[in-house]
């Protein structure tokens, strides 16, 4: 009992004194974050100008970020934050910058260019936006200049739309059991291999809607042993199109971590189908789509929105073929910009360096997710 | 679950009670009875009894005469299956069974068509299963004709009939050739039971799209898509235009609004356009301005 009272009163000493030091010596960041002190260091150098505005951008401390700036009478501090999280809800609406890097690209006594590479941490994943900052002498500091990149406004207008839209009654629960109810939509894969990579097996193919109504889609593999017993399961997560208008083709990625090839007997596919309530709106084209070779190999396009409504998360599936015809990647990439009506919005789908001299041709699907409802 | 335990309760209860009392009279019961048809147990001996008829999910209590007829009227017991019959009297139990069966007059029909939907042109596309019942959904086992018709909007009519074995009845249909909702009846008698079936186009056939120039664009524009009987594909189908030009390539996903897909993309001088709907490939065109 002595001894838990001690142990009791140690614990209660210590955290005093802990709490003693940190309110009279608190490390900086945490200065920082209670509005105390700033953590940033003087901008007495391009790069320490550039690092600071970063970290002004992480903290979202966009009053300070926008005072910071040497060219901040060509636009408004909302100006200003709007470039930075979207005008319109999009995944950057929700993200937070994670981490900074600053790459000097040139300096003279004056002037400066510095890259501002920001990676914003989003809820579908890591995104990273780069922005060539110029930066100019102002006395014995140095001030950024932020390239405002102003979203186009859209012109006050009628789009007219040929609403095409699928809805779905299922049966009710007093319909005798011999009743129908509303067929699951007729879906195929078209295409399925594994292929072996240094993290494990991939599975990558294609699934088609054969049918005439709107399909919510998923593919399930199981990897067989030689003996037949299950070795692992996976889904084809967010590595797919889930929502199929008919006739359409998504291709599928499915990972299998830490599983050799030459373990695998066979394999289970499970396509997963179902009705969904769907819109055939809006349509997405990809414009000017480049494949481009080793080193830095990727598929680089625009999405343009032709529809009237607005888009706010994007998700880019690109499929690439060998000379045969054959899948040899799946690769994606999410836009964390909202797509306006006739507004080109770029993409860069990056291909594995060793695959890249696979690849022949490639096709790409853009799945869509409007606020308010998938599609 | 229930009647059960109480059966094999009262079945233990009366063996019991068989060793108890002397067996002093007897009882004539029918060996089969049709459901909800009226029947008749006679008894012999004297003095009073208990008429206790035992059945799965149902009990029959009545206190009678020995040595009288007991009268049960019609629809008294209407579940198929096996019968216990025990009279218990002050001095002695005595017990028999008997089987209730199912009426021979078909009175239901629970009818299984499947798919609700499908392309045309399939052979033994369409299932269609039936289980006969009578009014008191009881399975009727006895082989029974039952036909299956499936009849669409144009006319077309398929017939089959087919005997049920234990029951159950089926047989495959073929979808037409022509889109529509089908109806298909499966029929014994009077008794029918009908469901819909949905015969949809099949993926399109000779998909052709022609090009125009547009201002600084070309417009894209398909012929009506039919499939290969000539049916309209229907609206929200995917055609998917592609563009290759000078190791660039556009791509877009229409779908297809009143029977046609259409869209416009950026000109280039010497471009292949491409049209394509599923693994469907279409026309190409070499687009010169």
């Amino acid at each position: 009992m002595s001894n838990g009272r001690l142990l009791a009163a140690l614990l209660a000493a210590a955290t005093v004194a802990l709490v003693v030091i940190g309110t009279v010596w608190p490390v900086p960041s945490a200065v920082a974050y209670a509005g105390g002190a700033s953590l940033l260091r003087s901008s007495s150098t391009p790069e320490a100008a550039v690092a600071n505005l970063g970290d002004e951008i992480r903290m979202q401390a966009w009053g300070k970020a926008y005072a910071s700036l040497a060219n901040k009478a060509q636009f408004t501090q909302p100006e200003f934050v709007h470039d930075l999280t979207g005008y319109y809800p999009s995944l950057r609406t929700y993200a937070t910058v994670e981490n900074f890097e600053v790459l000097p690209l040139h300096a003279s006594a004056d002037e400066a260019e510095i890259e501002l590479k920001l990676h914003w941490s989003t809820v579908v994943g890591a995104s990273v936006s780069t922005r060539d900052l110029h930066v100019i002498r102002n006395g014995d500091r140095w001030e950024p200049e932020w390239p405002i990149a102003r979203e186009p406004i859209v012109p006050p207008q009628v789009i007219p739309v040929n609403y095409l839209r699928w809805d779905v009654i299922y049966r009710g629960p007093g319909d005798d059991w011999g009743a129908q109810d509303v067929e699951a939509p007729h879906v195929r894969i078209v295409d399925m291999h594994p292929v072996e990579r240094a993290d494990g097996v991939v599975i990558l193919g294609e699934l088609l809607n054969e049918d005439v109504v709107p399909a919510y889609v998923s593919v399930t593999a199981t990897l067989l042993s030689k003996s037949q017993s299950p070795i692992a399961t996976e889904d084809s997560f967010d590595k797919i199109s889930h929502l199929l208008l008919p006739k359409q083709v998504t291709p599928f990625l499915i990972k299998f971590p830490n599983v050799a090839l030459s373990e695998v007997g066979s394999i289970r596919m499970a396509p997963l189908s179902a009705l969904i309530a769907a819109s055939a709106d809006p349509v997405i084209e990809i414009e000017n789509e480049q494949l481009h070779p080793a080193p830095g190999a990727s598929l680089t396009g625009q999405l343009i929105n032709q529809s009237g409504q607005i888009v706010n998360v994007a998700h880019v599936l690109g499929t690439f073929y060998d000379k045969t015809g054959q899948v040899v990647w799946v690769a994606d990439e999410y836009i964390d910009r909202a797509l306006l009506p006739q507004n080109p919005v770029p993409f860069e789908i990056h291909i594995p360096e060793d695959l890249a001299r696979n690849v022949s041709s490639q096709r790409t699907v853009i799945a869509t997710y409007s606020s308010g409802g998938t599609q | 679950m229930r009647t059960r335990l109480a059966f094999l309760l009262s079945g233990m209860a009366v063996a019991m009670m068989q060793l108890a009392f002397a067996q002093d009279g007897s009882m004539s019961l029918p060996k089969t009875v049709e459901a909800g048809n009226a029947f008749t147990i006679q008894s012999t001996g004297s003095g009073k009894a208990t008429l206790y008829i035992i059945g799965l999910g149902q009990v029959l209590k009545r206190n009678v005469q020995l040595g009288e007829a007991t009268f049960f009227p019609a629809g008294s017991l209407y579940n198929a299956g096996h019968y216990l019959v025990v009279f218990a009297g002050d001095s002695s139990t005595e017990s028999d069974s008997f089987d209730v069966v199912p009426a021979s007059k078909p009175a239901d029909l629970s009818f299984l068509a499947k798919p609700s939907r499908l392309p045309v042109g399939l052979h033994d596309g369409i299932t269609g299963a039936v289980y006969v019942f009578d009014a008191y959904h009881n399975l009727i086992a006895a082989p029974t004709p039952v036909s299956f018709e499936l009849s669409n909007p144009s006319g077309t009519v398929q017939k089959r009939v087919v005997v049920t074995r234990e029951g159950a009845a089926w047989a495959g249909m073929d979808s037409t050739a022509r889109q529509g909702m089908d109806r298909f009846v499966a029929r014994i008698g009077e008794i029918s039971s009908a469901r819909v079936v949905g015969q949809v186009p099949g993926d399109p056939c000779g998909l052709k799209m022609n090009a125009r120039q547009s201002g600084q664009q070309v417009q894209l524009v398909t012929d009506p898509v039919r499939d290969c009987n000539g049916n309209a594909v229907p609206d929200g189908t995917i055609v998917t235009f592609t563009e290759a030009y000078n190791g660039g390539q556009s791509t877009v996903d229409v779908p297809l609004k009143h029977g046609i897909a259409e869209v416009q993309m950026a000109s280039h001088n010497g471009a292949t356009i491409s049209v394509a709907s599923g693994v469907v490939l279409g026309n190409q065109i070499r687009w010169e301005k």
